[in-house]
């Protein structure tokens, strides 16, 4: 019962098209991140987040009237389920979170408070400038490791492939308009060490496959390496993707958005593995081959 | 089966008991992070003031004092520890109420007894529409309230510039925005014995204070030079309640009745035993959830890993078949491997904790799939089960372990940067990967060794 399917597709004839394609989305994104940017949470930003459930449903017009007449017209409201409300403020006063919800009181006397959160400007430049040191140590110590198992053109189109696949998910994320907060930024290094899993993978093929290197041609190996791992690669996507849409559809509006930033990097990422890291090398090694 | 195997098998076995072992029962073995637990995470900075700066004693002090207020207040397990030089992080597990959490750390609780020289009539309420006929009656009365709020403050302004002339005298406010000219400092809270929350003779919720014998004789001084006139009582810097001295007090009993509830009062009495802060603070962060929340978001953790877990189970039985079996039964083992790990490094289980739990669901049976495909391979090229299984394992290794180091080394910058909940993620990650690798090079060894060794191997790959 071995050998279901032996993949024999050409990959690389659509490489150009694949390449145009990451270019449009890359340029997307980056001008999303420039004109839009990033709804950045109470996290990085500072200010209070008030989460609640309330006694009965109320619509969120509704609590965005009395939030507006109460002092509180910048606020975002999120709801959840029938009955939970999370409301951010930007404010950032000691006496503001319970000033938000002296004010939800007064629309519904019988709201339970499940969640009260403040960070302060300090505090959330503070996590900002950590996240942004976090990525760049964890980019440059994954390069290193590349660089150091495989070549140096290895890890830099891998790196190439991982900063494709995080620059489209923060795109996405502009485009959503959804909140950066700090599981976001775990979300997003995770992705950088599964977009990078599945980038190895291909180029492990790839390093063993060299040999083929002449009889093939460059593109004849790239292709055999992709068919090689492609049913891992798909099946690694789905066994990673199936758990983490649980994740998104059950998981709780806590974690909604960590999950969603990581369905959106799984599959940004499975193409980046076979198209990006693939294709660059291509490119790559037909302009100017290694000197052997 | 070769001999080599049966080491493997027994390494597994012995393993996946001690494993069981450590897990189970499950209940309380492992730590909950207080986004699970419900309770409030607060990070406090201690502010100096020209008069009052900061030094190493004054934040010792500081310390001292929250660990007593925390204490009184009766929570269980709280961490109170330093930050560098001037910063506090309080965690209090199981709070149930973090506004008043935030309110008993957060507050100085600086209480002072002043006479009273000038007070301002009360602010009227402000009028509303609902009570007034027409536009222009209450057109009318909103131009009385303004009024009497210009006048009031009017009057605030002068009793600045008299404060401007003689330092001892402050100006404050109480909650209805009645304005009061205070003279010098009569008593302090620093001179307080005890105090207690109690009920006055109408049932109102209030805190009788005791004070020492330097307070006593202060309290009896004062008392006497005001009698007859108010005596106001300040709560940092606020004035609380203003009553009128009816005789001299030698006793060194004195009652606060402001309109509190008994947990205001409980939380009041608790800060004036503890004392005041010897800085004021500044509340830089603070994260709390209530006990609902927490058990909420577990629960949808387990039903989410659950869902995830049975999908990725079926999946690797319909596309694998009987090597499906293996790398469930391998599944299996990471999973209690990484609860192990969790419970035996006594590390705090969070709610990104759980969504990294999830996660190593999916990238566990990544290992398995790298080898079945290369036993496939190998099959293809046309080796025997038995030598397609040894060069399957054999091949696979290094990419196992290629892809793996690098979601490693995500983990760890995580670890070493986050912080809380962040840090839980990372943990569980890092523990999940170490946990799935063991289980893929190891564990599904043995089954697929066991599995083939019964003659039918050429059907089982």
């Amino acid at each position: 019962m071995f050998a279901k399917k032996v993949f024999n597709l050409d990959f690389m004839k659509y490489k150009k098209v694949a390449m145009l394609l990451s270019g449009i989305l890359l340029l997307l994104s980056l001008g999303l991140l420039l004109v839009r940017g990033l709804n950045l949470g109470i996290d990085f930003s500072g200010g209070v987040l008030v989460q609640v459930e309330l006694s009965k449903p109320v619509s969120v017009g509704d609590l965005r009237d009395v939030l507006r007449d109460g002092g509180f017209a910048g606020s975002t409201i999120q709801a959840y389920g029938e009955k939970g409300i999370i409301i951010r403020v930007a404010a950032d006063s000691d006496e503001a979170q319970l000033k938000v919800l002296e004010v939800l009181r007064q629309k519904d006397s019988d709201l339970k408070l499940l969640r009260l959160e403040k960070v302060g400007p300090v505090v959330g430049k503070q996590l900002r400038q950590e996240a942004i040191i976090a990525t760049v140590i964890a980019l440059v110590g994954i390069l290193a490791y590349i660089t150091f198992r495989f070549r140096f053109r290895f890890a830099l189109v891998s790196v190439a492939a991982l900063v494709h696949d995080t620059l489209i998910t923060l795109g996405v994320f502009s485009l959503l308009g959804r909140e950066i907060s700090l599981p976001f930024v775990a979300a997003i290094l995770t992705l950088v060490g599964y977009s990078l899993n599945d980038t190895i993978v291909v180029l492990d093929r790839v390093r063993e496959n060299w040999k083929d290197y002449r009889p093939l041609g460059l593109d004849g190996m790239l292709n055999k390496s992709v068919n090689q791992t492609f049913s891992r690669t798909i099946n690694t996507s789905l066994t990673t993707f199936l758990p983490v849409c649980a994740l998104f559809l059950f998981g709780g509006p806590v974690i909604a958005d960590f999950s969603l930033a990581l369905l959106v990097g799984i599959l940004v990422g499975t193409y980046s593995s076979i198209y990006v890291a693939a294709a660059l090398l291509s490119e790559w090694y037909s302009r100017y081959p290694a000197k052997s | 089966m070769l001999r080599r195997e049966r080491w493997r098998l027994l390494l597994v076995f012995i393993v996946v008991v001690a494993a069981l072992i450590t897990v189970f029962p499950i209940k309380g073995r492992i730590r909950l992070g207080l986004d699970l637990k419900g309770g409030a995470h607060i990070v406090l900075q201690a502010k100096g003031t020209p008069e009052n700066p900061l030094t190493g004693d004054s934040v010792e002090r500081l310390l001292a004092v929250l660990r007593n207020r925390v204490d009184q207040y009766g929570v269980s397990e709280p961490v109170i520890q330093r930050v560098g030089s001037d910063r506090i992080i309080v965690d209090l597990p199981g709070v149930e109420d973090p506004q008043a959490a935030l309110e008993l750390i957060g507050k100085t609780a600086l209480l002072e007894f002043r006479p009273v020289l000038s007070v301002s009539s009360q602010v009227p309420a402000a009028p509303h529409r609902e009570n007034y006929d027409s536009e222009e009656s209450f057109q009318r009365a909103q131009e009385r309230w303004q009024e009497a709020k210009d006048e009031i403050d009017a009057l605030a302004l002068q009793m600045e510039e008299r404060q401007k002339d003689d330092p001892s005298l402050y100006v404050a406010r109480d909650e209805r925005g009645t304005v009061y000219l205070l003279g010098g400092i009569a008593v302090t809270g620093r001179d307080l014995q005890d105090a207690k929350t109690n009920y006055d003779n109408l049932g109102r919720s209030v805190v009788s204070l005791k004070f020492n014998s330097e307070g006593t004789k202060l309290f009896d001084t004062a008392t006497k030079e005001n009698v007859g006139n108010q005596l106001a009582i300040l709560l940092d810097g606020a004035v609380i309640s203003a009553p009128v001295v009816q005789e001299r007090i030698s006793g060194g009993q004195a009652q606060i009745s402001g309109k509190f509830t008994p947990a205001e009062a409980q939380r009041l009495s608790i800060m004036l035993r503890a004392g005041a802060l010897p800085v004021p603070v500044e509340i830089l962060e603070n994260r709390s959830v209530g006990p609902t929340l927490g058990s909420d978001s577990i629960a949808s953790g387990l039903r989410a890993g659950l869902i995830g877990a049975g999908l990725v189970v079926l999946f690797m039985l319909v596309y694998y078949r009987l090597l499906g079996i293996a790398a469930d039964c391998a599944l299996g083992v990471s999973m209690l491997l990484l609860f192990a790990g969790l419970v035996s490094l006594h590390a705090t289980l969070t709610l990104p904790g759980i969504a990294g739990i999830i996660l190593t669901i999916g990238m566990a049976v990544d290992g398995n799939i790298l080898i079945f495909e290369r036993i496939r391979e190998e099959r293809r090229a046309g080796k025997t089960p038995m030598a397609a299984i040894d060069s399957g394992f054999r091949k696979a290794l290094t990419t196992i372990l290629d892809a793996n180091i690098t979601t490693l080394i995500a983990a760890a910058v995580l670890y070493y940067f986050g912080s809380g909940p962040i840090r839980g993620f990372a943990v569980t990650l890092s523990i999940g990967i170490v946990a799935s690798v063991f289980s893929a090079i190891i564990v599904t060894r043995v089954l697929v060794s066991v599995l083939a060794g019964n003659r039918r191997s050429s059907w089982l790959v």
